[in-house]
């Protein structure tokens, strides 16, 4: 820990993680309540007002925590990688500063509507704040999936003197092929998540005998959407993002999977540790040329292994990688099988009585937020040792001025700082969850 | 020209931001002063509850386009100025949660605590924001790749070795906090009455005279030390308006003021600031970053700013995306307009 570069990376990796864990929620939540706020709007059934009001709750905290570790995301590309900043801002500071034009005036002026104005706001005008929330939401994601995109697979620029990437193509930033699947697959990944939340409440509140209408109605709507989601970030999406890299990131591709020999059939492997000395997998199990059909629709393609890339292509943390990979793909599959199982019960009416399967949706509330994150490492450890893939080494990237002990410095701050913004988001959630869904209309003394 | 384009809608971005979130941050800072109960603290935090996160937002914006229009500004200050910009980082972490999560509990101890740390972040953001200014108006130690990193403090001087904080930056923080403070005792005159209205509007008269003093201090100071301003007011003496525009908000707060006219005071307290602001910005100007240490190294409007593409490319997303925003802005703004009901 006392190489500056070491510090800013983790400097940053710590606080993205911690920080999205947050707009994770709110993104899918966002989606949920406009579907809540509709079926209220249609059936004039007030049981789906008070689910909304009790998510709104939810939602508001978690916007808050998101809002406030949002802003160093921002700030850190100039404090601890300016000289990336001064090399690229010309090109990502397109989509950063769109985000902030288009996305958070939209969500922060709406979410003050939604939350403070169901009392003046028409039930028309309240169900579009809600939608414009989302929108909002939404359209904050894509651009930041854009930005990450382009430092996955740069397109629409050239280069200028020094060390200056320029902007020469806006519309080729903003079509990146590679924008699309990411963009899809992590905003599905975002409706899991709060799919999984607000089932796993619903399923508390059942199980507890409190709220058990409003119970049902979480548990429903979660499963439901749930369901939809969970086989979406495998097909199409999950395909879409694993050909991507399979095309653009070859060597990230046999990173993930373990693949240290270039085969033809290569196969799956499900469980294994890579040895990085040896070059070898140890202790696999495997699914035989499954990768291979997979990743070329052929059982024979050959896929080719990190023994053919070199050793200065190669991601720096193989082992992380591949694991982060295994984690996120282990978990989807327990999330795509608990969601089809409680849908089956759910469609045969038996799901409320089910006791195991109520348990198994209550706990399994964090699986989905480690996958996402899992994926995001995959994503960002895939994309080493590169900051701009094939551009810009990340070791060329941070800021030559700021010395380790200043990042540390910064970084213990953080550290304490995210733990009391964690006892103290826990706590909230848990006044929420235990006061349940109100029948007041919200807003009042704030 | 299409660079120092961008620097005027930037600086306006930054206007926009202290006039909004100024106001916010005042009333933060002075709401432990005109409260006396809990129901007058309720009013104050109500009359920012759905507006504060919007107006924090122009702050993003702005540091978005500065980001994209001149990218080796960003990265030479952010990383530069590495210490007090992440002292900032924490001051709005702990600022917005302490707006959002203090209504969550009733209790005797809950509220007080996050009212003393709403009050204590926003003093201390509005000393950072102008110490910030202050180090624009200094110069920095620029070094021929165009980077610095400056402590916090060294021995309070404003030489070449300088810190963050020396008595100069520290007199704008000052001028900076004062000017906020009676902004935000205009705003919070304007949304509400009965005695919490009077308390804020004497406040704000008191405060007023501190403001008076620090502004004709800081004038003079800032014409010594930065010879470029003199250069820059004598080459395009149009520039004069600025400063004109201030002194006319000034005054004009102390006389709506004395008429007990909430929202005139607020709206001159917001000129006063927008002419101290562009004041600045007029007089720094081509530079966007002074070197303290020769200007062979500073930065200026041509030297850091982006490709001429994206410049023109980005008035395209900009122009209809900050009149959007301006437009949602309205819509809040008169949807909460009035006084906050007690």
């Amino acid at each position: 820990m006392d190489s500056a570069l070491a510090v800013d990376r983790l400097h940053f990796a710590f606080t993205v993680t911690f920080h999205y864990l947050f707009p994770q929620l709110t993104m899918g939540l966002a989606l949920l309540i406009v579907i809540l706020k509709t079926v209220a709007l249609k059936t004039g059934n007030d049981r789906y007002n008070q689910a909304a009001r009790f998510w709104v709750r939810i939602f508001a905290i978690n916007f808050a925590i998101g809002v406030v570790t949002g802003i160093p995301m921002e700030f850190q590309f100039g404090t601890n990688w300016a000289h990336f900043s001064r090399s690229a801002g010309g090109v990502i500071g397109q989509t950063l500063a769109m985000e902030g034009v288009f996305s958070f005036f939209l969500e922060s002026t709406f979410l003050g509507l939604f939350v403070f104005g169901e009392k003046r706001l028409s039930p028309m005008m309240h169900w579009f704040s809600a939608f414009l929330v989302f929108l909002g939401s939404w359209l904050s994601g894509f651009f930041i999936i854009a930005t990450d995109a382009w430092m996955q697979h740069p397109v629409g620029y050239q280069l200028g003197s020094g060390d200056n990437i320029l902007l020469q193509s806006f519309w080729g930033l903003i079509l990146n092929p590679w924008t699309l699947w990411q963009y899809l697959h992590n905003m599905i990944a975002a409706v899991v998540t709060a799919s999984f939340v607000m089932a796993s409440i619903g399923a508390y509140y059942v199980l507890a005998g409190r709220f058990e209408e409003h119970g049902r109605i979480f548990v429903r709507t979660g499963v439901v959407a749930g369901t939809l989601a969970t086989l979406a970030m495998l097909f199409p999406t999950g395909d879409g993002q694993g050909r991507m890299i399979a095309e653009h990131q070859p060597v990230t591709l046999a990173a993930m999977e373990g693949l240290f020999e270039t085969e033809s059939g290569a196969p799956i492997v499900l469980v294994g540790q890579p040895d990085t000395q040896r070059l070898q997998l140890d202790n696999p199990i495997l699914v035989p040329r499954a990768l291979s059909f997979l990743t070329y629709r052929r059982w024979e393609a050959v896929v080719q292994g990190l023994k053919d890339f070199p050793r200065d292509q190669w991601p720096d943390n193989i082992p992380l990688l591949y694991y982060s990979y295994h984690i996120m793909v282990g978990l989807g599959t327990f999330l795509i099988l608990l969601m089809l199982l409680c849908a089956w019960w759910l469609w045969r009416g038996r799901l409320y009585g089910s006791k195991p399967l109520l348990w198994a949706l209550m706990l399994a509330l964090p699986f989905p937020y480690i996958a996402t994150t899992a994926g995001w490492m995959t994503a960002e450890l895939g994309r080493q040792p590169w900051l701009v893939y094939g551009l810009m080494r990340t070791a060329d990237g941070a800021s030559p001025r700021v010395s380790a002990a200043n990042g540390l410095f910064t970084l213990i701050g953080f550290m304490g700082l995210y733990l009391v913004l964690g006892v103290l988001f826990l706590f909230l959630i848990h006044r929420e969850v235990d006061h349940g869904p109100a029948v007041e209309i919200g807003g009042g003394a704030r | 020209m299409i660079a120092t384009l961008w620097f005027c809608l930037i600086a306006i971005m930054i206007a926009g931001y202290v006039i909004l979130d100024g106001f916010d941050l005042g009333a933060g800072m002075i709401h432990l002063f005109v409260t006396r109960n809990e129901e007058e603290r309720q009013r104050v935090l109500r009359s920012i509850g759905p507006v504060w996160d919007g107006n924090e937002v122009w702050l993003l914006a702005a540091g978005g386009t500065l980001y994209f229009a001149f990218p080796a500004l960003y990265a030479a200050a952010f990383s530069g100025f590495y210490l007090a910009l992440m002292l900032v980082l924490w001051l709005l972490i702990l600022r917005g949660v302490a707006i959002e999560l203090r209504s969550h509990v009733e209790s005797p101890l809950w509220r007080p605590f996050w009212d003393l740390v709403f009050g204590g972040a926003s003093t201390l953001l509005a000393l950072l924001f102008g110490v910030a200014l202050g180090n624009v108006v200094r110069g920095v130690p620029l070094d021929s790749n165009g980077y610095f990193f400056i402590p916090l403090w060294t021995d309070l001087v404003p030489g070449s070795d300088a810190g963050i904080v020396d008595w100069y930056t520290l007199l704008i923080g000052l001028a900076s906090l004062s000017a906020l403070a009676v902004h935000g005792a205009c705003w919070v005159a304007y949304k509400t009455s009965g005695d919490l209205q009077t308390r804020s509007r004497a406040f704000g008269a008191k405060i007023w005279w501190v403001v008076v003093l620090l502004t004709a201090v800081i004038t003079f100071v800032s014409y010594q030390l930065q010879p470029n301003i003199a250069k820059e007011f004598s080459d395009r003496p149009w520039g004069v308006i600025f400063p004109v525009l201030a002194l006319a908000g000034l005054l004009g707060m102390r006389i709506a003021g004395a008429r007990g006219r909430d929202l005139g005071a607020f709206l001159c307290s917001s000129l006063y600031l927008t002419g101290m602001l562009t004041s600045v910005t007029f007089g720094v100007y081509p530079y966007v970053l002074p070197s303290n240490v020769g200007p062979a190294t500073a930065l200026t409007v041509t030297n850091a700013a982006a490709a001429e593409y994206g410049l023109w490319i980005g008035l395209w997303w900009w122009i209809p995306g900050m009149l959007l925003a301006g437009v949602y802005s309205f819509f809040v703004y008169r949807h909460f307009a009035g006084k906050v009901e007690s």
